[in-house]
């Protein structure tokens, strides 16, 4: 298939279509709003239904319901929005259901700015909403990778009966690269768990109430079972000139592309630099981040936050060596040379 | 090869399509291209840039701090961007409403009275294809004929009738350069 020019968020968007996935629920919030627009126009052309909901927390209680049939489903919003969809995510969650689920992270707290922001990564990977779970999340860096991970993202929640998260930020939303997209549509698995209509069959329930302590726990313990095997299979990590890298930079989704940039100009002056990119941040390519850093002697986290995947990367290391972080705040954007005068910096003084 | 551009402006004047359309040339003589922009949440009025890059190399970082070449549209982006351009790198700017040329040494400078051109051809809005095809002229970061089956491609189907006039304006902003 030729290359198309597309922004990330349509790129994402198609890619879904490509992943079997004919339903979308949503409420519009900038800086993803392109996804709602180009599948009002595109699901209808194939057989699907796009719905604009009148909240976020309509739509995401729709999603649970459509996961429900055992429909492939996603939603797709923006900080606020995600917020407002988090009791949802935690029954989802808590009945097993797969979806997908896009955030395309914008500067907050609070209503915050429409500008590009990473501040969201805590509460997609630990803290969504109530309860012991887990989404699974994965972190694109390019418009091909909005597509790519999508795609993979309902493979992942169908295996595992849980929603997946891409996160993404307005930066790879709204940027447009070429994407091509493989002609191969994978098929959805069986779901014999799905409601259905139970004709010729015994009926399936699904709900998230245990009242009984025991019962809820045994609940728990499959959920934490299911959370054990994707640690087990589906972390990744993209490791960049770090054989011999003496300074790691940890980068995730657009900042890593920022980083690139600063690690290979590190590089051309004669800095032995390299990148460490996460792209499954929960689970978390903790063996990946060890190796990627054998032999530095420092590494720098660099987000556009204030310093929150730094910690998994300090869990990652086990304190072996300095772990600093860099971050930016409310949609502010590092440059490639202020990455670099922190590179630099260590340098001069890893310990410090 | 690798070229960064800043191309910025009033919002309205056009110059996220100008942005695309480069990128999307260079895409079809496969090189590798990125496209950003940066805007308010205002339509119209407001400032509005957009980053693009065109390369022979992958593209680390799509977003240009420090651009090769600053296309300014007006007065107030031509100084906000002036001082971020690469050393021998280059401007090209609208004079008819950026009347104050660039000051800096050591840059290259393109002034094309871009809206004067476009109202010649009876038709203001245009100006965005005036300065680009100035801009493909002087530069041959990718070559006219791409533009022009660009143009084909970025248009949407309902504005495909303004091909002839937007190839006017290409064609009369390279001839400024000649």
């Amino acid at each position: 298939m030729a290359k198309l020019l597309m922004e990330g968020n349509q790129a994402l968007a198609e890619a879904a279509i490509h992943a079997g996935c004919r339903y979308f629920f949503g409420y519009p919030i900038t800086p993803q709003s392109e996804i709602p627009e180009y599948l009002s126009r595109r699901l209808p052309q194939v057989g699907g239904v796009y719905l604009q909901a009148e909240s976020e927390v309509s739509a995401i209680n729709m999603v649970f319901g459509a996961a429900g049939t055992g429909a492939r489903v996603f939603t797709a919003s923006s900080s606020p929005g995600i917020s407002l969809m988090s009791e949802g995510i935690s029954y989802i969650a808590a009945c097993e259901l797969p979806c997908v689920l896009v955030n395309v992270q914008r500067g907050g707290p609070g209503l915050g700015n429409i500008a590009p922001s990473q501040a969201d990564y805590n509460q997609a990977t630990k803290g969504i909403g109530h309860g012991d779970f887990h989404l699974l999340v994965l972190a694109p860096n390019s418009v091909q990778e909005m597509a790519d991970l999508t795609i993979w993202a309902f493979d992942l929640a169908d295996k595992y009966r849980n929603p997946v998260m891409v996160l993404s930020d307005g930066i790879l939303g709204q940027m447009m690269e070429p994407v091509e997209f493989s002609e191969e549509i994978p098929e959805p698995p069986e779901k014999p768990w799905a409601v259905t209509g139970a004709s010729g069959r015994k009926r399936n329930i699904i709900n998230s109430l245990h009242i009984a302590p025991e019962v809820l726990e045994a609940r728990n313990l499959k959920l934490q079972a299911k959370y054990a095997a994707a640690k087990e299979n589906e972390c990744r990590c993209e490791n960049y000139l770090t054989e011999d890298a003496e300074l790691v930079v940890a980068a995730f989704g657009s900042c890593a592309r920022i980083a690139k940039a600063a690690v290979e100009e590190a590089r051309s002056q004669g800095i032995k630099a390299g990148l460490c990119r996460p792209i499954t941040v929960w689970p978390f390519p903790e063996a990946a981040v060890a190796e990627a850093c054998k032999n530095a002697r420092a590494c720098i986290v660099t987000e556009m936050n204030e310093g929150q995947m730094v910690y998994d990367i300090r869990l990652a290391l086990k304190d072996r060596i300095p772990v600093h972080s860099f971050g930016k705040m409310g949609g502010v954007i590092p440059t490639p040379n202020q990455i670099l005068d922190e590179i630099k910096k260590l340098e001069v003084k890893p310990g410090v | 090869m690798n070229h960064e551009l800043i191309l910025a402006g009033f919002g309205g004047q056009g110059i996220m399509f100008a942005g695309q359309l480069l990128a999307y040339a260079g895409m079809l003589e496969d090189k590798h291209v990125s496209w950003i922009p940066s805007y308010g949440p205002e339509m119209r009025g407001g400032t509005a840039n957009c980053s693009v890059v065109v390369s022979d190399k992958e593209i680390s970082c799509p977003i240009v701090t420090e651009p090769s070449i600053l296309v300014a549209l007006n007065m107030p982006s031509l100084e906000k961007f002036e001082p971020s351009v690469q050393e021998k790198g280059l401007i090209v700017y609208n004079s008819s409403l950026a009347v104050q040329p660039p000051s800096r040494n050591g840059i290259d400078t393109l002034a094309v009275p871009g809206n004067k051109i476009a109202e010649e051809l009876g038709n203001s809005r245009v100006v965005n294809m005036v300065m680009v095809g100035a801009l493909v002229e002087k530069t041959g970061l990718v070559s006219m004929d791409s533009v022009f089956a660009a143009l084909e491609k970025v248009l949407p189907e309902h504005r495909r009738h303004l091909i002839p006039l937007n190839k006017s304006a290409l064609e009369a902003g390279a001839e400024r350069c000649k």
